[in-house]
């Protein structure tokens, strides 16, 4: 299960992850790997479990059962005493959070929110705690970063507190990166400055990413790999040109059909997945069925992934 | 061009903000929609579309200049034409959550509606019942409150509310941004559906621009306040003409991996400024790649370059 793929090291395996609230099971039996450098998308409309799998990974959910093993350089993240957690969080592996506004705190100078990560994780004193903040603001592209220090994430646009949780994510040179939504709450210029930053930090290789994303036009301009949830579970995973070429999985096609196109198909009507995404924990076999243009018999079983050539893996007993 | 249903002229509507300062939401807007037409409004947060949008269906007065609706000004209108105005004039928003009653059933909301729009209660009950069914809710969601059905469902409630007084014109502002994927799909072609059926005249307000090729063939892009292109749509996303709608077009992910590793992307300077202290001459010119001297002392007027095409830039791209 250890084994990476050819040239690059395995960093992250999940195994079986299932996350439960009371008895609605919001991720069930996810697995899935990450090689060291690594960029993957994980893709799915709202209420299919993606930020909730990432949010496990974190052990930053309250009141949830969580089952499965998430091996991540030798420890089971699943498993692990809180004190390695507090370790791992923000050193070893980063996360940047959707909403800027939020994620930092409103009455703390920005400067000293990075500069606090490393003193925490990294033991630096103050003055090299800022030092480092003022290269790593530059790194995420804050212009001016020495007068930038002081001021309060009220004082600073979106984008601006975007960079700044990057900068934070990225501060102690993490081996995993979980990005959750980056740019959903950005003007689609800013965005594009941000999906550049992101791609920049992928390129450089030092680090592993979990993109969770809606969108998959972001998607198909950053990942390397994609895997499709679809109400708490993976329906299909494949390299990122592969999926978009040659989808599988019912649930993917009709999400790729139904992305209005820039350049095509104005004057057509848009092709539409039937129904709505359903309550997660309410249904038993294929999850997808009751939407699938597909379904028959043999889906009132759930289906396991089964693989579709290299590296393209579906969960479906229709696909061919 | 056919016959303008909704016009603003000089357009304006300003916000005094603490401090004596003054937000400038829309700052000089002359805008003409034909009837029958689907105007695309194409911009990012704090550009204005919205305001506008508000304002040309009175939920806003102007600071200046005014709106005009079937050749007449609205300024001042009362009594019965107020009535017709607000029948003819409707508005759908982007969180289907926040604009229905909470503890009202989709089917009340409705009859509310057009209750204050003066219609009887029978005459309501039974309009309720025809709208619902146009947005594709079978009757027995009329009994439903909001939390019981998804946002899809909602967002077709409150179309079947925007057209149940048989509007004239509708804005549309963000109407499918707040769902997912592949609900957003069925809800714009509910929208095209009632743009087929005619005699509809809609402003459809969006930040994208992909949806905006499929609702619009005509498309407004606005920055800081003002229109700074118009163009019909094949023109504007294969001809952009103002750099800033070049940026626009180039920032968009495209669901195609082999182009996004291929393309090369404008990548703007910056954010938008605050639209509380716009900068001087053309506004877009502190993020322009193209600005010169000129630009942050002389505002560039409005002109026509191409059929059908005008933009307001002193150095606009090659046509």
């Amino acid at each position: 299960m250890m084994s990476g793929s050819a040239g690059s090291a395995r960093l992250l395996a999940v195994e079986d992850l299932t996350v439960a609230f009371g008895r609605a099971r919001a991720v069930d039996r996810v697995s899935f790997t990450l090689d060291a450098g690594e960029t993957l998308g994980l893709v799915g409309e709202s209420g299919c479990g993606k930020t909730t799998t990432a949010m496990a990974l974190m052990r930053l959910l309250q009141g949830a059962t969580i089952g499965g093993h998430a091996w991540f350089e030798g420890s089971d993240l699943i498993a692990a005493g809180e004190e390695r957690m507090r370790e791992i969080r923000g050193a070893t592996i980063g996360m940047i959070f959707q909403d800027p506004a939020t994620a930092l705190h409103p009455m703390i100078p920005v400067g000293d929110q990075v500069a606090e990560t490393l003193r925490t994780h990294r033991g630096l004193g103050a003055r090299q705690a800022r030092a480092r903040t003022i290269d790593l603001f530059r790194e995420v592209g804050i212009a001016a970063p020495e007068e930038r220090l002081g001021a309060y994430p009220h004082e600073m646009s979106g984008g601006m507190c975007q960079r700044v949780i990057i900068a934070m994510a990225i501060a102690c040179s993490p081996r995993l990166l979980l990005a959750d939504e980056p740019t959903t709450a950005l003007d689609v210029t800013v965005q594009a400055q941000i999906l550049e930053l992101l791609r920049g930090i992928a390129r450089d290789g030092a680090m592993s990413m979990i993109l969770i994303t809606h969108d998959l036009g972001v998607v198909a301009g950053v990942t390397d790999r994609v895997a499709v949830m679809y109400a708490g579970v993976i329906v299909e995973t494949a390299p990122t040109d592969r999926l978009f070429a040659d989808p599988k999985h019912p649930y993917t096609q009709g999400l790729l059909r139904s992305i209005p196109r820039l350049d095509s198909g104005w004057d057509e009507d848009m092709p539409t997945i039937a129904g709505a995404v359903h309550d997660a924990g309410a249904l038993s076999g294929c999850r997808f069925a009751p939407r699938c243009p597909l379904a028959a018999e043999a889906c009132r079983e759930a289906p396991p992934l089964r693989p579709f050539g290299e590296d393209h893996e579906v969960a479906c007993w229709r696909a061919s | 061009m056919s016959e303008a249903l909704v016009e603003a002229i000089g357009l304006v509507r300003h916000y005094k903000l603490p401090g004596k300062r003054l937000l400038r939401a829309v700052d000089g807007v002359d805008l003409t929609i034909g009837r029958g037409a689907t105007l695309g409004l194409v911009g990012e947060s704090g550009s204005g579309k919205s305001t506008l949008g508000r304002t040309l269906v009175g939920l806003q007065n102007p600071s200046a200049g005014e709106v005009r609706f079937e050749g007449e000004t609205v300024a001042g209108a009362s009594g019965a034409k107020l009535v017709r105005l607000r029948r003819q004039r409707q508005i759908v928003f982007q969180d289907p959550s926040g604009a229905l009653n909470p503890r009202m059933t989709l089917g009340d909301t409705i009859v509310e509606h057009l209750r204050v729009q003066g219609f009887s209660r029978a005459k309501a009950r039974e309009r309720a019942t025809e709208v619902l069914s146009l947005a594709g809710l079978a009757e027995a969601f009329s009994g439903r409150y909001p939390h019981e059905v998804s946002g899809g469902q909602r967002q077709r409630a409150v179309i079947a509310r925007a057209i149940s007084t048989d509007p004239a014109f509708i804005v549309a502002d963000e109407p499918v941004s707040a769902l997912d994927v592949s609900t957003r799909a069925q809800i714009m072609n509910l929208m095209r559906e009632l743009q087929r059926r005619g005699g509809l005249t809609m402003l459809f307000i969006s930040h994208d621009l992909s949806i905006v090729a499929h609702m619009c063939r005509e498309v407004a892009v606005m920055y800081l306040g003002q229109v700074v292109e118009r163009a019909p749509r094949a023109s504007l996303f294969r001809t952009p003409l103002h750099p800033y709608t070049a940026a626009l077009l180039s920032a968009i992910p495209l669901p195609d991996p082999a182009k996004e590793r291929t393309r090369t992307r404008i990548v703007l300077k910056g954010e938008t400024p605050d639209p509380s202290a716009i900068p001087s001459g053309c506004r877009f010119h502190t993020r322009c790649l193209r600005a010169t001297e000129l630009c942050a002392k002389v505002a560039p007027e409005t002109r026509t370059l191409l059929p059908g095409h005008t933009v307001a830039c002193h150095h606009p791209l090659d046509v």
